[in-house]
């Protein structure tokens, strides 16, 4: 389980989150929603030690995730995929997928590992020679969740993978997403600012706005909730 | 014809050393986007420490292989104790981009200073590993000695195990990585910071190379090396500052260039022209004679 307690991150005066707690079940998809500016992203950016916390905790099963740094939150069994399709764009889409696996060094499930992202992103297998910035946005995305995937993560954090994408593409990600957190056990956090999509597949969300928590609990109560939608979410 | 050939060939030579201080400097910028001009300190300190070891052991091997491992240590130490709590400190704030200039511009400054305290400010001979007599070629005793002939190969050696090191091992992989992109490296579970002082010291070790290469040729003295920076670095932007191979082959057009300058021009014209080479490179083709554009944006 993913446990978050009292966490407060600031950037110089502002305050990104403020006193964020909850809790996340190992196995479940929840999605944190909120509009722009809400604290989505410096939730996962602290969670993962690439932005400071000013206070509170953050607990992975028994890891103190707010005391690693980056790579060590890696080898415990933490993927981040930030916002951007953040992928080398010098390095073909072979190395990027190599690069999320180097850590491991010769650990032969590696290989098993790339053919199963390469299974779950057909695409990537024709573009293994490409470099990464001749790919479409969405294969930069799928490359950029496949590269995290292949490091066989417990915990992985999403970040706006829908992010400027056609709709049919983002229906597919998500799509894959929910097949795999469903046949492997893995835990997703999913930050989106499409909040119809992240529902519709989350187990449970949470609603950020300028970095407070409005309200968490079931995805699908959420959903139906008129007066929530036409504050928050805009629908 | 038999002058421009025996031109071509001296060029050549030369060329091959400025190619190996263009593979220093590509290593820094690779492996951490930093242009150093301190490397040509860092050369110079390597270089004085060989010649303290040849003074005491009279054996080339020891001294080379000492010079670069020294050269490699200090370029670490550079790292570890100047550039990565600099970087920490600006981080990504306005004077990020220029703050690794000034640094690597004073402790050029700073080693020469101190190389002058230690060592003086006298020339001093370095010995070459092989003769430095050109090879006898029928009658005609060509510039070209088998001294010329260990640089080049020592020089295309260095040159293909980092082209190796980068393209071909995962420790490459994780340099070239945490060059273009250290947050993704980072996520990826790459040690970043560990892997940039690999690059500092691989660097070290390619520039106190180059010292101990040209200094037999040129002498020793604690600026003596500093027209060498200038020639690597342009040789390193003719070949794009990325690539490797693009280093090595600026390097030789560079030397041959030069050398072409000297035969029919006059020494003066030296220095000019390296600039006017380097300034041509940076506008007409700014990303070198072998650089690639990206193909997509999407």
């Amino acid at each position: 389980m993913l446990s978050i307690v009292g966490l407060t991150t600031d950037h110089g005066h502002v305050r990104a989150l403020e006193n964020v707690s909850f809790e996340v079940p190992a196995g479940s998809l929840t999605a944190v929603i909120g509009a722009n500016g809400a604290g989505k992203t410096t939730l996962l950016r602290t969670l993962t030690g690439l932005t400071k916390p000013t206070s509170g905790s953050a607990h992975w099963h028994s890891h103190d995730l707010l005391s690693l740094s980056t790579e060590e939150g890696v080898r415990h069994g933490v993927a981040h995929v930030p916002e951007g399709r953040s992928v080398v764009s010098e390095l073909t889409v072979a190395e990027n997928l190599q690069l999320g696996a180097l850590w491991r060094g010769k650990d032969p499930d590696v290989q098993i590992a790339r053919e199963e992202v390469l299974s779950l992103f057909p695409r990537l297998r024709e573009r293994l020679s490409q470099r990464a910035d001749t790919l479409s946005g969405g294969e930069r995305q799928m490359l950029a969740i496949a590269r995290a995937l292949i490091a066989r993560p417990d915990l992985l954090l999403l970040d706006e993978p829908s992010l400027g994408l056609a709709p049919l593409v983002v229906e597919q990600i998500f799509q894959t997403l929910d097949r795999l957190r469903k046949q492997t056990g893995l835990t997703v956090v999913l930050v989106e600012q499409n909040a119809i999509s992240a529902l519709e597949i989350a187990d449970n969300a949470v609603l950020l706005s300028l970095g407070k928590i409005v309200i968490s609990g079931s995805a699908s109560l959420i959903a139906q909730d008129t007066e929530l939608r036409h504050a928050y979410l805009g629908y | 014809m038999q002058q421009f050939v025996n031109t071509l060939i001296n060029g050549a030579s030369l060329g091959s050393i400025y190619s190996l201080m263009a593979l220093a400097m590509i290593l820094v910028w690779r492996s951490t986007r930093v242009v150093n001009f301190a490397q040509a300190g860092q050369a110079v300190l390597s270089t004085y420490v060989g010649l303290e070891i040849h003074r005491i052991t009279h054996s080339y091997p020891l001294t080379l292989i000492i010079a670069i491992i020294f050269g490699a240590l200090f370029g670490a130490l550079v790292d570890l104790l100047l550039v990565r709590p600099l970087m920490h400190r600006v981080g990504d704030g306005p004077i990020a981009a220029v703050a690794p200039v000034i640094v690597t511009l004073g402790l050029l400054s700073a080693i020469q200073g101190f190389v002058g305290l230690i060592w003086g400010g006298e020339y001093r001979s370095f010995p070459a590993a092989l003769s430095q007599n050109g090879f006898k070629v029928g009658l005609t005793r060509i510039p070209f000695s088998p001294f010329d002939l260990f640089i080049l190969f020592t020089t295309l050696l260095v040159m293909l195990a980092f082209a190796y090191i980068f393209q071909r091992s995962g420790l490459g992989l994780a340099m070239r990585a945490a060059a273009f992109e250290p947050e993704v490296a980072r996520l990826a579970g790459v040690r970043v910071a560990r892997v940039r002082t690999i690059g500092w010291a691989f660097a070290g070790g390619a520039g106190a190379l180059a010292g101990a290469l040209i200094t037999p040729t040129t002498l020793l003295a604690p600026n003596s090396l500093d027209l060498l920076l200038v020639f690597g670095f342009t040789a390193a932007v003719l070949g794009g500052l990325e690539s490797l191979v693009g280093g090595v082959v600026g390097g030789f057009l560079l030397g041959i260039g030069l050398a072409l300058v000297v035969t029919y021009l006059g020494s003066s014209f030296t220095f000019i022209t390296a600039f006017v080479v380097l300034i041509a490179v940076l506008l007409l083709r700014p990303r070198g004679l072998i650089g690639q554009r990206s193909v997509r944006n999407a």
